[in-house]
């Protein structure tokens, strides 16, 4: 996948526009600019990606981004103000669940490539597959907890420090077995781990805290874009998920300073405090 | 400098750039600016094409596809979310304004 330099001119200036997006939400008088001209950079980055590129099956993938654009959109113009965080969550977990995707696809075709690759290639895509999978899954909590269809208690149950050890050593396990033996196969148990462990991440969380853990969340999809742009070679979404990846972990910082909580009594504290642990 | 450096330059030098860039931001902002970031990582669109693009079977394409219908969602919705958290900024500004 070798990318013209028109179209690599053009990856920059989108990542650009992403810096100055972000600089540009950081203050009320420039963020509805800001906003637009990231916006802007994303268009940008969508055109070139269709002239750039010997791509097959347009029509089905432009099927695709329309249906997609319609329900985005439609989403964001029905939900009430009140309801705007949990959206955020659940567009975060798609996002997120995209990106998985992704780096799934990515595997099957590594395993029909005969030439071998690349060490970190694979553990990017590893990681990818994981961490997409732990947004997606914590995202989708984050929104049961917030659209109150579950308790917005923190929820521990008996048992529930050895459920996350486990799901965290099958997740390491499956990866480690993944870079030795690539497959799309290996991928998919990969992916259902990462999903439990997302789920055992928010669980413990409440409801007043849930808005840390949703900026949390897309600072974990943001590092996920910033693999799967290492596992594609594509620098902009290198650059775009690395700029979220930090941007969204100091902002987890802020607002978690911004209620008076810290991030690891946000996500643990309700272990500490309960009675499983005495 | 070989190639996985070149990479891991642009990486670290983008983490000090997205820490930079939003160190100064004011709370009242922090939710849109959530919003703005989540909307960037949209871009993922961008790789969901790509693979879609160059799927040779069709369950691969089929999974493709549905990346990129979720990645659409995040960018497209991210952004107009964000513009709508923004608009709510600006009459309450002109309240306190007139006051």
């Amino acid at each position: 996948m070798s990318t013209p330099t028109w179209a690599q001119l053009g990856y920059l200036l989108a990542a650009v526009a992403f810096i100055l997006a972000l600089k540009g939400l950081s203050s009320p008088k420039t963020a509805r600019r800001g906003n637009l001209l990231g916006a802007a950079g994303a268009v940008l980055a969508c055109v070139i990606v269709f002239f750039a590129n010997d791509l097959h099956n347009i029509v089905p993938i432009l099927i695709a981004v329309a249906v997609g654009t319609v329900i985005g959109v439609l989403g964001a113009y029905r939900v009430q103000m009140t309801q705007m965080p949990q959206l955020v969550a659940l567009f975060n977990g798609v996002g997120g669940g995209a990106a998985a995707i992704v780096a799934l696809v990515e595997l099957h075709e590594i395993t029909e490539r005969s030439a071998a690759t690349p060490l970190f290639t694979l553990i990017a895509t590893a990681f990818t597959v994981v961490v997409g999978s732990v947004s997606f899954a914590g995202s989708v909590i984050t929104f049961l907890k917030l659209q109150e269809l579950m308790t917005t208690r923190p929820v521990i149950f008996p048992g529930y420090p050895v459920a996350y050890g486990l799901a965290m050593l099958a997740v390491l396990g499956f990866s480690v077995w993944l870079v030795l033996a690539p497959s799309m196969l290996l991928g998919i148990p990969l992916a259902v781990f990462g999903l439990a462990l997302g789920v055992l991440l928010v669980l413990p969380v409440g409801g007043a805290d849930v808005p840390i853990v949703i900026s949390l969340l897309n600072a974990f999809t943001g590092l996920t874009v910033a693999a799967s742009g290492y596992v594609l070679e594509n620098t902009l979404l290198l650059v775009a998920g690395t700029l979220v990846g930090s941007a969204g972990t100091l902002l987890t910082r802020l607002m978690a300073k911004a209620m008076g909580r810290s991030l690891a009594n946000t996500l643990f504290g309700a272990l500490r405090g309960g009675s499983t642990l005495g | 400098m070989s190639e996985p450096l070149v990479w891991l330059t642009i990486f670290v030098l983008s983490v000090f750039v997205g820490i930079e860039v939003i160190s100064k931001v004011s709370p009242t902002l922090h939710t849109p600016l959530m919003s703005g970031a989540n909307a960037i990582h949209g871009v993922i669109l961008v790789g969901a094409i790509l693979v879609a693009g160059s799927a040779d079977s069709t369950p691969i394409l089929a999974l493709s596809l549905v990346a990129v219908v979720l990645a659409a969602i995040n960018m497209t919705g991210g952004f107009v979310v964000t513009d709508r958290m923004l608009q709510m900024f600006a009459p309450r500004k002109k309240v306190t304004a007139a006051d």
